[in-house]
Order: C-alpha cells, then sequence, then structure tokens
C-alpha cells in the first residue's frame, strides 16, 4: 500500500453537509399530509388515573385524533426489555418496563398519558389544555436511601416493595483479607449525574404506505436495527415491513440507545391507524422529563490496606436509581461495579448493590454509563489512604497498578456483556508517567503551589486514573461494494451521532482496496440498506462496526485480486491497488480501474463459472470474544475563588490509550467533548426535583450545560497498547473523556482548600456547595 | 393570518402568517430551510441563530411577523457548494469543529458578523463570543481553534 490512512488526522467525510445545513436531521424530514403530534403527559410523580375526557380537546379545530392506553388494544402492553438480567447467582430482577401510554397510574411527572395528533404541532399543544383528566395524588417515593422502608408507597403495585434488583458479586474473600489490614477507610460517597441534553431532542417521524404495506421510520436511535426488528414484532409485521431510518442525530450520548420510549412505541402505531404520516419531535421540556437520566448512587465503601499502601481489599455496598421503570436491565450498576477497581491490582472485592425505583424519569446509559459513579469511589478511597498513611498521592496510585505482564487480567465478576470480567491489555505506568510529566507534578507540589498560597490564592492539584471497557459484542457487520464509478460503498447496521463514522471507517476501506478516502461513502442508521446488528453504544462503533468493516473491505480486495488477475493474465500478487485502480507491480502502465472491473464482475451475456458472485462487493461480520479495556490518566489544577466559591480549571491533561487510534483527530475531540461533559457533571449541572417529584431544574437556563468560557483547553497525551481481541488492534475511546473528571475534580478542589479541612465526597458541587461544605467543616453549621 | 413580506438570503417572499408563529418555524416549515435547527425554543442553546438586518439573533425568540420588512439570512447564504466551502466553514473542517454539526448552523451564524467585527479576535474573545451557543458534542476547543483558522483564512483570502 502506497498510503495508509489509518493513523491520520484527516478531516471528515461528512461535514461539508453539516456545514451548509443540508443533512437530513430527523426534523427535517417533512411529508405530503404529515399530521403532527403532542403528549399528554402526567404532571403528578406518582398518581391514579381516574378518568380521562378527550371530548372538548376533539372538539378544536385542527385536532385529528387523540388516544389513551383505552384505545390501544391488544397494543397495549409494557415495552420489550432491551438488556435482560445477567446471570449472575442469587440476584433479584424485577422486571418492569414502560408502557406505551401510563393507563390507571401515572408513575413519574412527564409520563406520556394521551397523544394529540393534528394539522399543525401549535394546534396539537393548543389541545392538550383542552383535556380533562381526574388524577387521586399518592406520594410519590423519591429518595433513593428509603424508596425500601416498610412505610413507602408502590410504586409497582404487585410487587412487594421497590426493590428493582439485588446484586452482590465477589473476587477472592475481603472480610478475611480485610483481618490482616494495617488501615481500614469506610466513608460514604454520593455521586449524582444529569441528563445528556443532547442539543437536538428526540424526534419521530412514521409513515405507513397502505399500498406497499410498509412502515417507513425515521427515528433519533442510535440502535435503528433492535427498533426495527422490535417495532415489527409489537405490530404484527414481518421485518421486511419496517424501515427504521437513523438520518443524522444531533448528538446521542446514551439515552437515543434502543430504549423503546413511550414515543417510539406510539408514533409508528399512529401512522398505521390513521393512515398519515406523523412527525412528533421533543421540546426541551419534554426532554429534561421524557429523555431517560442517569442521576445518583449513594455508596457506603470499605478499603483495607498494608502500612505501605497496598490495597488488600475493597467492600462496596450501594443504592442505585432506576427510576419508574428498569428497561434497560442492570447496565448501569454493573458498569459501576466492574469499573470500581480501575488500573489497580485488587485480589479482594465484595460489592452489593439493590436497585430502587423511584416516582422519576427512568434512567439508563449517559456516556460513562455507571463507571463514573465507581470510578469516584475509589479514587476518592485511595486520596483519604494517601493523606492517612503519609504517601503521595500520585505515588499510592502507582504502588497498586496492575502490572503490564498481569494481563489477560482477572477480574472474576460479571460484566455487562454477561461474562467475567477480563482486561485484555494494558501498560498503565507509562500513562500515569506522562500525566505527571505534562501536568509538572512535582514542580507544582514543591514550588508552584507553596508559592501561590503564599499569595494567599487557594489552588489544588488531582490526579486520577481509571478503565474504561469498551467495544463489546455481540457483534456488527457491513457490506463493502466498489461500484461502476469507482467509488465504493459501505452500509453498516449502527447509528451515527457525530463521531465521524463517516470518516474513520473510510479511512479502514481505502487502506484495504488503495482508493482515497473521499472516495470511500458511509451509509449507517438504514435498516432496509443493513439488515442485522445492535448499535452503537458502550463506545463499540469503531470497535466492531470498525473491525466488521475491515473483514468485508479484505474480502472485496481479494475478488478485485482475483478477477483482475483472471483478466490481465498474471497472479495476484503481481498485482497492487493504488489511487482507484488495480495495476502491475512492476508496471503501473497496464491497470483496470476499480470501477471497470467493477462492471465488468457484473456480465449481462455469456456465461460464469459455477459459484460466482456479481459484482465487487462483500458481507461479513465481526464479533469480539469480550470487550477491550482502554485506560487513561486525568489531572488538572484549579483555583477556587474564596469569596465566590467559583472554580477556575487553570490547566486540564489527559493521558489516554485507547489501542491503535484510526483518526487521532477524531480522537482527540471525542476526548475533548467527553471531559466538557465530566466537567458539567462535577460542577454545572444537577437534576433538583422538588418534594412532590417535580423536576424543577426544566429549562436549560436552570440546568447548565458548560459554555466556551467554562471548559479550559484540554492537553491531550497519548498512550498505545493495542487490544490483542480485533485485527485493528482497537479499544473503544467514545466515553472515556467523561468518565474520571468528577474524582479529579474533588480532589484538586479539596487540594486547593486544604486550610479549611473539607472531604469531598459527592458531586456534583457547585459554589454554593463548595461554600456549605467549608462551614460545615469549620464547624460554623 | 397576516401577511408577511419577508428578504430572506436575498430572495423576497410574500407569505401568509398566522401572528404566533416562531421566526425559527418559518424559516424550517414555510420556506424549507432547513439548516436553522431548534434546540431549545427558550433562547439558550443558540442552535437557530440567524442573522436579521446583519445582527446574529435567535429565530426561536422572535415571530416571524416581526420579520415583515426585514432581511434575513441564514446558514444556506453561506454556500450549498459542498466543493466550495465559505472560509468559516473550510476553518471548522479543516479543525474538526463540530461532531454531530446539529449546533453548528447557529455557531456559523453567530460568527459571520464576529468575524467582521473582530478580524482578529484574541482566544478570550473568541470564548466570549461563543457563550451564546452550546455545544454539547466538542467541548469548544476545536471551535476555538477553527475561529482562529478562520480569521487567519478571511485575512488572506
Amino acid at each position: 500500500m502506497a498510503t495508509r490512512y489509518f493513523g491520520q488526522r484527516i478531516q471528515r467525510n461528512e461535514d461539508p453537509r453539516l456545514l451548509t445545513g443540508q443533512a437530513l436531521f430527523v426534523d427535517d424530514v417533512m411529508l405530503p399530509r404529515l399530521a403532527h403530534i403532542a403528549f399528554v403527559r402526567s404532571p403528578h410523580a406518582h398518581a391514579l388515573i381516574h378518568r380521562i375526557d378527550t371530548k372538548s380537546a376533539l372538539k378544536r379545530e385542527g385536532v385529528i385524533a387523540i388516544f389513551t392506553a383505552e384505545d390501544l388494544g391488544d397494543y397495549w402492553q409494557p415495552a420489550p426489555i432491551v438488556v435482560p438480567p445477567p446471570p449472575i447467582q442469587d440476584m433479584t430482577f424485577n422486571k418492569r418496563t414502560q408502557p406505551p401510554l401510563a393507563k390507571g397510574k401515572a408513575r413519574f411527572v412527564g409520563e406520556p398519558i394521551a397523544v394529540i395528533v393534528a394539522e399543525s404541532r401549535y394546534i396539537a399543544e393548543d389541545a392538550i389544555r383542552d383535556m380533562q383528566i381526574e388524577y387521586e395524588l399518592l406520594s410519590p417515593v423519591l429518595d433513593i436511601e428509603h424508596a425500601l422502608d416498610a412505610n413507602q408507597p408502590l410504586i409497582h403495585d404487585d410487587l412487594p416493595d421497590n426493590l428493582g434488583a439485588h446484586v452482590v458479586q465477589r473476587k477472592g474473600d475481603y472480610d478475611r483479607a480485610a483481618q490482616s489490614a494495617d488501615l481500614i477507610i469506610k466513608r460514604r460517597f454520593d455521586y449524582d449525574r444529569g441528563t445528556a441534553a443532547a442539543i437536538e431532542n428526540r424526534g419521530i417521524v412514521a409513515s405507513w404506505d397502505t399500498r406497499d404495506q410498509r412502515l417507513t421510520i425515521w427515528d433519533t436511535t442510535q440502535a435503528p436495527v433492535p427498533i426495527r426488528n422490535g417495532l415489527a414484532k409489537l405490530l404484527g409485521l414481518g421485518e421486511n415491513q419496517v424501515r427504521v431510518i437513523a438520518p443524522f442525530i444531533g448528538g446521542g450520548f446514551g439515552p437515543k440507545v434502543m430504549m423503546f420510549y413511550q414515543e417510539e412505541l406510539i408514533v409508528p402505531w399512529v401512522a398505521m391507524h390513521l393512515g398519515r404520516p406523523v412527525k412528533w419531535i421533543e421540546d426541551r421540556a419534554e426532554n429534561f422529563v421524557g429523555t431517560s437520566h442517569e442521576r445518583g448512587q449513594v455508596h457506603e465503601s470499605e478499603i483495607a490496606l498494608t502500612a505501605d499502601g497496598k490495597i488488600i481489599g475493597v467492600k462496596d455496598t450501594f443504592i442505585h436509581d432506576c427510576g419508574a421503570y428498569i428497561p434497560y436491565g442492570l447496565t448501569l450498576p454493573l458498569n459501576t461495579q466492574c469499573t470500581l477497581l480501575g488500573c489497580y491490582d485488587v485480589q479482594h472485592y465484595t460489592t452489593e448493590f439493590e436497585a430502587v425505583f423511584t416516582n422519576k424519569t427512568l434512567v439508563a446509559p449517559y456516556r460513562g454509563a455507571g463507571r463514573q459513579h465507581g470510578v469516584f469511589v475509589m479514587e476518592r478511597l485511595l486520596d483519604i489512604a494517601a493523606k492517612e498513611l503519609g504517601i503521595d498521592r500520585a505515588e499510592i496510585r502507582r504502588r497498586n497498578l496492575i502490572p503490564p505482564d498481569a494481563f489477560p487480567y482477572h477480574n472474576e465478576i460479571i460484566y455487562q456483556d454477561f461474562a467475567p470480567l477480563v482486561y485484555d491489555s494494558g501498560n498503565y505506568e507509562p500513562s500515569l508517567d506522562k500525566a505527571l510529566e505534562m501536568i509538572d507534578y512535582q514542580d507544582f507540589i514543591e514550588n508552584i503551589q507553596p508559592q501561590l498560597k503564599a499569595e494567599g490564592r487557594y489552588v489544588g492539584i488531582g490526579i486520577a486514573t481509571y478503565v474504561e471497557g469498551t467495544g463489546i459484542g455481540p457483534y456488527e457487520g457491513a457490506r463493502v461494494q466498489v461500484m461502476g464509478n469507482g467509488k465504493v460503498s459501505v452500509v453498516t447496521g449502527i447509528g451515527t451521532q457525530g463521531q465521524g463514522h463517516f470518516t474513520s471507517f473510510a479511512q479502514i476501506v481505502a487502506d484495504q482496496l488503495g482508493v482515497e478516502v473521499c472516495d470511500v461513502s458511509i451509509t449507517t442508521g438504514d435498516t432496509n440498506l443493513f439488515y442485522w446488528g445492535a448499535g452503537t453504544f458502550a463506545s463499540r462503533g469503531a470497535v466492531v462496526a470498525g473491525n466488521a468493516i475491515n473483514e468485508a473491505a479484505k474480502d472485496v480486495r481479494q475478488k478485485i485480486l482475483k478477477l483482475a488477475a483472471e483478466k490481465l493474465h498474471v497472479t495476484e500478487d503481481e498485482l497492487e491497488l493504488t489511487q482507484g485502480v488495480v495495476h502491475l507491480k512492476h508496471n503501473p502502465n497496464i491497470f483496470i480501474a476499480l470501477g471497470d472491473l467493477a462492471t465488468q464482475a457484473n456480465p449481462l451475456r455469456g456465461a460464469v463459472k459455477p459459484g460466482t458472485e456479481p459484482g465487487l462487493e462483500a458481507t461479513n461480520y465481526f464479533g469480539p470474544e469480550r470487550g477491550a479495556t482502554a485506560n487513561g490518566v486525568h489531572a488538572a489544577i484549579v483555583e477556587v475563588d474564596p469569596d465566590t466559591f467559583d472554580v477556575h480549571i487553570l490547566r486540564y491533561v489527559v493521558v489516554h490509550d485507547c489501542g491503535n487510534v484510526i483518526n487521532p483527530l477524531i480522537l482527540d475531540g471525542q476526548i475533548h467533548g467527553g471531559t466538557a461533559q465530566g466537567i458539567g457533571n462535577a460542577f454545572y449541572e444537577k437534576l433538583v426535583y422538588d418534594d412532590q417529584g417535580h423536576l424543577l431544574s426544566i429549562s436549560l437556563l436552570d440546568y447548565l450545560l458548560p459554555n466556551a468560557m467554562n471548559i479550559p483547553h484540554i492537553e491531550i497525551g497519548h498512550e498505545v497498547t493495542p487490544s490483542p481481541l480485533n485485527p485493528l488492534g482497537i479499544k473503544g475511546a467514545g466515553e472515556a473523556g467523561a468518565i474520571p473528571v468528577g474524582p479529579v475534580f474533588a480532589q484538586a478542589v479539596e487540594d486547593a482548600l486544604s486550610e479549611f479541612g473539607v472531604e469531598i465526597r459527592e458531586i456534583p458541587l457547585s459554589p454554593s456547595r463548595l461554600w456549605e461544605l467549608v462551614q460545615q467543616a469549620q464547624g460554623k453549621v | 393570518m397576516i401577511q408577511i413580506t419577508v428578504i430572506v438570503n436575498g430572495i423576497t417572499h410574500t407569505l401568509q402568517v398566522e401572528p404566533r408563529l416562531l421566526l425559527s418555524d418559518f424559516l424550517r416549515q414555510d420556506l424549507g430551510l432547513t439548516g436553522t435547527h431548534v434546540g431549545c425554543e427558550h433562547g439558550v442553546c443558540g442552535s437557530c441563530t440567524i442573522l436579521f438586518d446583519g445582527d446574529a439573533v435567535r429565530a426561536c425568540l422572535m415571530f416571524a411577523v416581526q420579520a415583515n420588512g426585514h432581511e434575513i439570512t441564514t446558514v444556506e447564504s453561506l454556500t450549498t457548494d459542498m466543493e466550495r466551502l465559505h472560509p468559516i466553514q473550510r476553518a471548522f473542517r479543516e479543525t474538526h469543529a463540530l461532531q454531530c454539526g446539529f449546533c453548528t448552523s447557529g455557531i456559523l451564524m453567530t460568527l459571520i458578523p464576529f468575524l467582521e467585527k473582530n478580524p482578529d479576535p484574541t482566544e478570550a474573545d473568541i470564548r466570549q463570543a461563543l457563550t451564546g451557543n452550546l455545544c454539547r458534542c466538542t467541548g469548544y476547543q476545536h471551535i476555538v481553534a477553527a475561529v482562529q483558522r478562520a480569521a487567519q483564512l478571511q485575512q488572506k483570502p
């Protein structure tokens, strides 16, 4: 190969369409006779629904139809479970999933109760006010620490209590091992997360073609194939009658995964029922209550150490908030359990959680997906241990890193892919060294910080490590085809929400086929173009779909070589593919353009040999035996304003190892964005509920997404430890940036405020919360 | 219904609209200019930013009737020729300043008058100018780089 595109900072194929406003997003789909939908949502967190009167709403001019749960007949049933429970011994799992419309009872503010179809969205929203619904208020279950108390109302009346799941997992024997400890530290930690708040809200357009008997759905989903399969089954159709298109999606970050949201169940049904195309576009207020959150966990944690700072074991018990339903199984708390031990060699670990139902929006993955909570616990325990033992914070981490010769490293407990957790590869100390060097750790601690503190400035440093399980199975697939014009078409089943798939996948194919990156056209998210797949989540797109595309491209390369060898009367090893042609290695003037070869591979007359397949096309699949574990280190220097308690991030360093990198430019972007979301989680964003379960932070004025002044310049360093589990040696990177920001931020702020003796055991922080913590530490409250 | 006449990207449109129709909906639904995106409808995210008589404003905070007799410029005005991008668009592509691209139209329209008034901005100026536009994907770093690059490109056409 003359040029290798893999590893180059190549600008993106998808950008011209996006930059000129010509990319198709779901809300841009306009169809003849399109009707518009608004949802009537519960204003109450927990209420019986006694009566729904639609009469006056139906009288409003322009209202076409109104449907409630009663109108759905047999179609009314709880949504399919997306992720079934894992095979863990003695676990409890109470499957309760959301119905398309609440029937008899509403379980969170924002739960859809009725759907109004009208000639315009304006009219549909007007008609919401005409609806008369009689509720009987029940007291809501809001506090996860009391959700299982005997006096709490039941959210699901057929269960004995509000328990969603209970899981205990063990590695080694913590209780016995801890007896030999020199130091045991016990603390409580509260880690709360918010909402993904993609700038594009969700949306669905559905069109039923009565003559063709086919349903087309444009959906802001990360996983169109599972949505197609699920909806076909629910609607009594064959998969071949349902086409789900996930066009350009304006940010996913987890909540747009295959959730079978109520709206996803209802909008296609309405299109079929009315024989008219319909559109529903979520507004921002709906997004805050209707789209999944991640929210909080409360941990009671304990770490046992030797006097020289070696970890003997960890014991962690936590409560996880499910919200009103649990469609995404136990992915989040399992990720918490499986990410908590991080980069460290820990032989004894007991981890237990209770996942509880509350009268709040359902909880499902948001970038990081439960990993943050675990990393916060472990990193904070180590900080507290370092202080107790008089060991430097970086040094205590170094002493516990898994050594490079210990891989594959077995953590034994069951991961979100239902298999025992094994880290495939890693080399952690160089990442730590690089981060310390980049942020001038020693110099800061020994010289800069004392000097600045002497000037009365409150500056501190934080450093944290993490692992990220990425690239889980089961599989993805792709079809690669050389077209008559010499360009290459690639189709795959995953969805795209800004990750640069149209470029990074094109780089892989360009290398295999000797074409330009801009001549490879990628299509994602159209179930009629590629039938099979799972979706974009768990930092798996590049790993799983990327390798599937690589395998399919290799097959096409073989077809090209075979056919060209026949046509040119040479052997395959005399041929080379470059610049869109296949030519003789020793004489580039003798060549066939790939487009011409593709045309010749599809003869219109004559006979072909038995077994000949037309075209230069191949379909292939890739399924890793398990996920690939990436790792990294974040470090920050912050300054706290002692009057306002505003925190200014002076420097932010990320060292990241995700194996071989397809496109470092795109990877940098992923890290920047993830880190920015981590900073939002640590300091700006908070979902605030009142005591009746109403979400108060329901606009972007109240729920603060970080802006360009809040996010610092992020300095990035790379290490490369390839994964042995896939031919490209890559690991996922999508979620990494977001994972360790909380503990870095807490540690740095605590360091900056060291003279006040504050110990920070919670996220998110805010200026007012920091002020309260300082007041508490000083005994003033 | 009220009749309005609006010049959008140099073309004069005369249409009947409801008084309550948002300018953002008018542009997207009545004129089919779907490059202007709607992210919050309460004037915070900035995705729907357009030029109103040359100034960057939120199309979701205005009614279409308020645009009667005024001149509006949307992202589609920069170019629809993907082979010949506007210098700001080129800079965004070169520096990977967009990921999902949903907020990008609004950011581009914020930057057009900003760079006219500030042809050689500092990083602090740029970050200040971007505070009215939320981006959830990029962490802003590459957007800042794109504005610096665009300033360079526009100085040396």
